[in-house]
């Protein structure tokens, strides 16, 4: 069966060797802290990620598929309880209707889902010149590169375009972006936000807890995935090392026949 | 196989099985069950493949109470099953990766009948039925991919549906049948979700079918020779078939949860997380791996209905295999030159699936096309010619007596046997 190995490899070798095309620019490879077998979460840069995102992101990007409560679930920021009833509360909420069948406005609770910046897809669109923003619940997933990718377009503002290339009004040029050109202008500057553990918010930092939060927000059971999974790949290497032990005992019978 | 007399050991099994003889029918086939004694690992996929289907039907059905087949409401019921859902993630992965999983696992099983020649005489029936049987898990693995309704979900599905207005005259009536409308919508989602839920159990049908047609002459074995009458050259399912195939497949259930726990994604396209969007259309619409060869070919004609035509043939061709193939030998282990042309035909495939993850444009479409015509060329010419061009080599007269059919030794033949 060397043969069958060899000649995949072989294939894939000729092939990205042959093929090895790029336009444009690798993706920043960033360590991070929920990469790997054991990955996990880090609570603080969660919560700053939060923070970035709802004083920073929120006011162009939705982010549907949450809800307040799960700030507080174990395997994300794990805000607490009072902590994200006051997060919630701190929003509009329009609900009903009510007995008289009217539609009114109350305070936001932990179950309800986080609010959208605009009431509609042409409502944002009318208010960004056209460019939709898309949703961020699974943004990071929904981006070939993932995380690294998106930290990449967030720090890749910096340098101007080649002379060649032509920028329309409304339009940024980013280095990381596929095509070079993006309709968000550069969100993030040295001090956006005020981070109250102290940590200095450079726009590299904010990038990095912004996009470790979009990462929980696209895979909320990561944590636990990794630990299932350890836990599972464990015990089928034990149980393939009985079954392979029993399997000899029970074919030994056979082979001295021979 | 031999008539074994078999009596339950309890009263009330004896009681049962002289009403419903099913515990005869499991001793006979699943225990008793002569099996060539020589059969390699090669030959412990028919039991993963059971497996597959079994944890992709289960897993199925659980995603189902939690999934709504609608246009609006589809992706963001998967949202809720990786959410909200008591391990919800889990069930959707196994599911997701599952369809690779038995993707990669019958690709496996297929290129090992290639190589061992067990689609020849007594065999075809297993074969076709093999063959109808990766048809429609093609079918029913296209219309899953379509359920989460994203990207490539939807923009899939058009591609694949709009093959069928190729078709002279009736094309562009079957495409809106297809569709249920004009474009794909929420009735077509709705039918394929149907559809996907239908299909696996003819898949079922069919492999108790094959299993069954399997089970008349029995298994074929690396030697590739008819064994003897007398029973010294197999062993009995269980325990010996049975503790190798649980081995093996352990050992694929961790490959399995290798890309479960710690590569969710890397086998789906990213595009598919961006709900479907009718009025935006992906850079490169790309189906799932297990079709890229096919899709290549498909891409690899300039004209529409020649492309599609050449695609279903790259499929239908393998019905006639037991014919095209004109060989007396099975085992490519005594087929020196046929050997070549099999890994040949192997590199053939994984090159034409490259191809098909690239845009069909200059140098990609240039080797897709080379790629393609070695396809058919192998089984069109190089298969039927090759039973009357090929020198083979002398072959043993069973598994267990080390005894050479004409000139040479046993020893030649199983040094062969352990380069494979």
């Amino acid at each position: 069966m060397r043969n069958f190995f060899l000649v995949i490899l072989t294939s894939i070798f000729i092939c990205t060797n042959i093929f090895a095309a790029g336009e444009a620019t690798k993706p920043l490879k960033v360590d991070w802290s929920f990469n790997g077998f054991f990955g996990k979460f880090d609570r603080a840069q969660l919560q700053r990620g939060y923070q970035v995102y709802k004083e920073v992101c929120a006011s162009c990007h939705s982010m549907r598929y949450l809800s307040y409560r799960n700030l507080s679930e174990v395997g994300g920021p794990e805000f607490s309880i009072a902590e994200v009833k006051a997060i919630a509360s701190s929003f509009q909420i329009k609900d009903g209707p009510n007995e008289d069948g009217e539609m009114f406005e109350r305070n936001g609770l932990p179950k309800d889902r986080f609010v959208s910046p605009y009431p509609n897809e042409k409502a944002a669109r009318a208010a960004n010149g056209g460019a939709y923003p898309p949703d961020m619940s699974v943004l990071v997933k929904a981006r070939a590169g993932g995380a690294n990718y998106i930290y990449s377009v967030l720090m890749g503002y910096d340098e101007k375009p080649p002379s060649n290339m032509k920028i329309e009004e409304g339009v940024y040029y980013n280095k990381y972006m596929a095509g070079n050109k993006i309709r968000m202008s550069q969100p993030l500057v040295d001090g956006s936000v005020t981070y109250s553990d102290g940590t200095k918010p450079t726009v590299s930092q904010m990038s990095k807890d912004v996009t470790a939060f979009l990462t929980w927000t696209a895979e909320p059971h990561l944590e636990k995935r990794k630990r299932i999974g350890f836990k599972t790949i464990l015990y089928l290497l034990i149980f393939s090392i009985l079954v392979f032990l029993s399997m000899k005992k029970i074919w030994s019978r056979i082979e001295t026949k021979m | 196989m031999s008539e074994i007399n078999y009596k339950p050991s309890s009263a009330i099994g004896r009681w049962f099985d002289e009403r419903l003889p099913l515990l005869t029918l499991f001793n006979g086939h699943l225990m008793q069950y002569p099996t060539p004694k020589n059969l390699n690992y090669w030959w412990t996929f028919g039991g993963i493949l059971t497996f597959c289907l079994i944890t992709q039907i289960i897993t199925g059905i659980v995603l189902a109470m939690h999934y709504t087949a609608h246009a609006d409401l589809a992706f963001s019921s998967v949202e809720h099953i990786m959410r909200d859902v008591n391990y919800g993630w889990l069930i959707r992965y196994i599911h997701a990766n599952g369809a690779s999983m038995f993707f990669l696992a019958v690709y496996i099983h297929i290129f090992r009948a290639l190589f061992y020649g067990s689609y020849k005489s007594p065999r075809e029936v297993i074969w076709i039925l093999g063959i109808l049987i990766y048809i429609l898990m093609m079918a029913a693995a296209f219309m899953g991919y379509v359920l989460p309704w994203g990207q490539m979900s939807f923009w899939g599905a058009t591609v694949i549906t709009n093959l069928f207005s190729a078709i002279p005259l009736v094309g562009e009536s079957v495409t809106q049948w297809l569709w249920g409308g004009y474009s794909v919508d929420n009735p077509t989602l709705t039918r394929f979700f149907s559809l996907h839920y239908l299909i696996p159990f003819l898949i079922l049908g069919l492999v108790v079918l094959h299993i069954w047609a399997l089970h008349v002459p029995g298994n074929n074995n690396p030697i590739g020779i008819d064994l003897k009458k007398d029973g010294s050259d197999t062993v009995s399912f269980h325990p010996y078939i049975v503790i190798k195939d649980l081995f093996a497949l352990v050992i694929f259930m961790i490959v399995f949860a290798g890309f479960v726990f710690y590569a969710p994604n890397v086998l789906g396209h990213s595009d598919n997380y961006i709900p479907a969007d009718p009025l935006v259309t992906p850079a490169h619409i790309v189906p799932e791996w297990y079709l890229l060869p096919f899709y290549a070919i498909l891409r690899s004609v300039p004209d529409k209905l020649g492309g599609v035509v050449l695609m279903f043939g790259a499929i239908f061709i393998l019905i006639a295999l037991p014919w095209l193939d004109t060989s007396k030998v099975r085992s490519a282990i005594f087929r020196p030159i046929y050997r070549q042309f099999f890994w040949l035909l192997v590199l053939d495939v994984f090159v034409l699936g490259y191809m098909g993850a690239m845009p069909a444009e200059g140098t990609y479409l240039l080797i897709g096309r080379i790629a393609t015509i070695y396809y058919f060329a192998h089984f069109l010419v190089v298969m039927p010619l090759l039973g009357f061009l090929e020198k083979t080599k002398p072959i043993p007269l069973s598994i267990a007596d080390p005894i050479i059919s004409g000139s040479g030794n046993f020893a030649a033949a199983r040094k062969d046997k352990s380069a494979v």
